[in-house]
């Protein structure tokens, strides 16, 4: 396809190969001046000992690791079929519009993190207050970004589908899913970039397993270099999952690449 | 398509019940400022077979007439009947094509053109071998599984073309479908209809504000007036078929033209 063309490649490498050297040069200089001013690991750690912490703590790790991730795919998977289904009711139903939408908007005013300790006391050290936190930030985005989406379908299509003699599910299913899918897209991208974040909070608050209790453990020991490995397994997570949606919706939706370049 | 019998239709052409017929329509539309009358008293029909086109001013409710055909708007007055029959509910008995191609953006022109044999309920894979049957007339070979986007605007309207013909819907409705093509473009899809309408022979609404390309394409031609839109003039077209590009220059060709013109300028002057 259009993405095998040379200068899409190329442009592509050039997009991540100026920010990895970024990175690379950052990472170096952190060693280097860790090392020559002798800073003490429990102040400031060098990348080469977080590496270590992260091989040498791998299976307790990998099992918070376990538990964060279960947090944030069932939270997320939930996030998703709540926010679809609220958006496809707001963009059909005008008084549900009017009833529910201020109020969606107004939650994200509210601080989720303020939230998690009255969580806590309602469902316990458990998973469910940790997905709650996940639906509560991931949802926003989903929903607000799939009803912009189920609102773009051109009307004049919508129209012609009508003269077709199709009726509301066939013209839902023709025109408007399909028109609202890149919106729902980037909503669902956000969403799982943030997702990590919402299982961290809910963690810190109170928790037994999983990667925020893990940091807040080793950061009580001073074990700075762990609390690090941590932090670069959580981002990994965020990442992985950013580019597993996107790598869904390149798949879902071909049309979407081909008008860009061709 | 073409299946249907050709040899009663020449002697039903003349007395038989028109495909579509209006009756007094008239059309008020509710605007921020009041009510705005976008029809008044538009009687037209439209034979079996015939093509017929509507030259207006913009503005003047040439596609209101369309919506109302096509049963998306009610008429505020008159009726509206197809094959004799005054139905309040049209949709889907019409083939509705607009100046915007229209094309699905998420599927391949194959895809595309069955849309309207897919609402009607046919199975795909039987609509697909009907698509694929008249990918070659449509000048689309080789393009069936490119998505829109990847079309030239021409290839684009033919698409659209092919799934209007397609519908298999007794009429056809046309609103300004070169519209949006450049010059050269239009003359050469005005010239690949005329080809296509003496093989398919379906019954074909036309609006435009072309004068030219009603002539060329149209067997009759209605002129609108402005807003209140009606219908203030009716010429046949007695050029022969099948017509080719070069006619717009015959006398014959010319006369009507001015005549027309003058017509939708509203300084009168017979037609006929």
């Amino acid at each position: 396809m259009i993405a095998d063309l040379p200068s899409t490649r190329l442009r592509r490498s050039g997009q991540w190969g100026i920010p990895g050297v970024l990175l690379v040069v950052a990472v170096a200089l952190w060693e280097l001046i860790v090392r020559l001013t002798d800073t003490p690991a429990w102040f400031l750690p060098a990348p080469s000992a977080i590496l270590g912490a992260l091989v040498h703590n791998w299976q307790l790790i990998g099992g918070h690791t376990l538990v964060t991730l279960e947090e944030v795919l069932v939270g997320f998977v939930l996030s998703f079929a709540f926010g679809v289904g609220v958006a496809i009711a707001i963009a059909y139903s005008p008084i549900v519009e009017r009833a529910i939408y201020p109020i969606v908007i107004a939650s994200q005013a509210i601080p989720i993190i303020a939230l998690a300790p009255i969580l806590l006391i309602w469902f316990g050290y458990g998973l469910t207050p940790k997905i709650i936190v996940v639906v509560l930030i991931c949802f926003f985005p989903i929903a607000v970004n799939t009803v912009d989406g189920l609102r773009a379908a051109d009307p004049e299509l919508v129209d012609l589908l009508r003269s077709m003699g199709a009726g509301r599910w066939k013209s839902f299913r023709t025109v408007r899913l399909p028109a609202a899918l890149p919106y729902l897209f980037s909503g669902t991208r956000i969403a799982a970039a943030v997702s990590v974040i919402g299982a961290l909070i809910g963690e810190w608050v109170g928790s037994s397993a999983g990667l925020g209790y893990f940091m807040i453990r080793s950061a009580s020991q001073f074990n700075t270099a762990r609390v690090f490995a941590a932090v670069l397994v959580s981002a990994v997570l965020g990442v992985v999952l950013f580019v597993a949606v996107a790598l869904l919706e390149r798949w879902l939706l071909p049309w979407q690449h081909t008008g860009r370049d061709g | 398509m073409v299946q249907q019998s050709e040899a009663p239709r020449v002697i039903a052409r003349s007395d038989a019940t028109p495909r579509l017929e209006l009756a007094g329509v008239g059309k008020v539309f509710s605007g921020p400022s009041g009510p705005v009358e976008a029809l008044r008293g538009v009687d037209l029909s439209v034979a079996d077979g015939e093509f017929v086109a509507i030259v207006g001013p913009s503005g003047c409710g040439k596609s209101t007439i369309l919506n109302v055909v096509a049963g998306l708007e009610q008429p505020t007055r008159g009726e509206v009947r197809l094959d004799g029959a005054a139905l309040q509910d049209r949709l889907g008995r019409t083939a509705y094509m607009h100046q915007r191609d229209l094309l699905l953006p998420w599927r391949t022109v194959l895809d595309n053109a069955i849309l309207g044999l897919e609402v009607a309920g046919v199975p795909r894979s039987e609509a697909r071998a009907r698509a694929l049957a008249l990918v070659e007339r449509f000048g689309l070979t080789g393009f069936i599984d490119s998505y829109p986007a990847a079309l030239s605007g021409g290839m684009r309207q033919r698409a659209a073309f092919l799934r209007t013909v397609l519908a298999d819907r007794p009429i056809l409705l046309l609103d300004e479908p070169f519209g949006a093509l450049d010059a050269l473009t239009r003359a050469s899809m005005q010239e690949w209809l005329l080809g296509l309408w003496d093989e398919l022979r379906r019954t074909i609404l036309f609006i435009t504000h072309d004068v030219e390309e009603a002539v060329l394409l149209a067997d009759r031609v209605l002129v609108m007036s402005p807003r209140p839109g009606t219908i203030v003039e009716r010429a046949v077209v007695g050029l022969p078929r099948p017509r080719r590009y070069e006619m717009v220059t015959e006398p014959a060709f010319v006369a009507l033209k001015a005549a027309l013109i003058a017509a939708l300028r509203g300084d009168g002057g017979g037609v006929r």
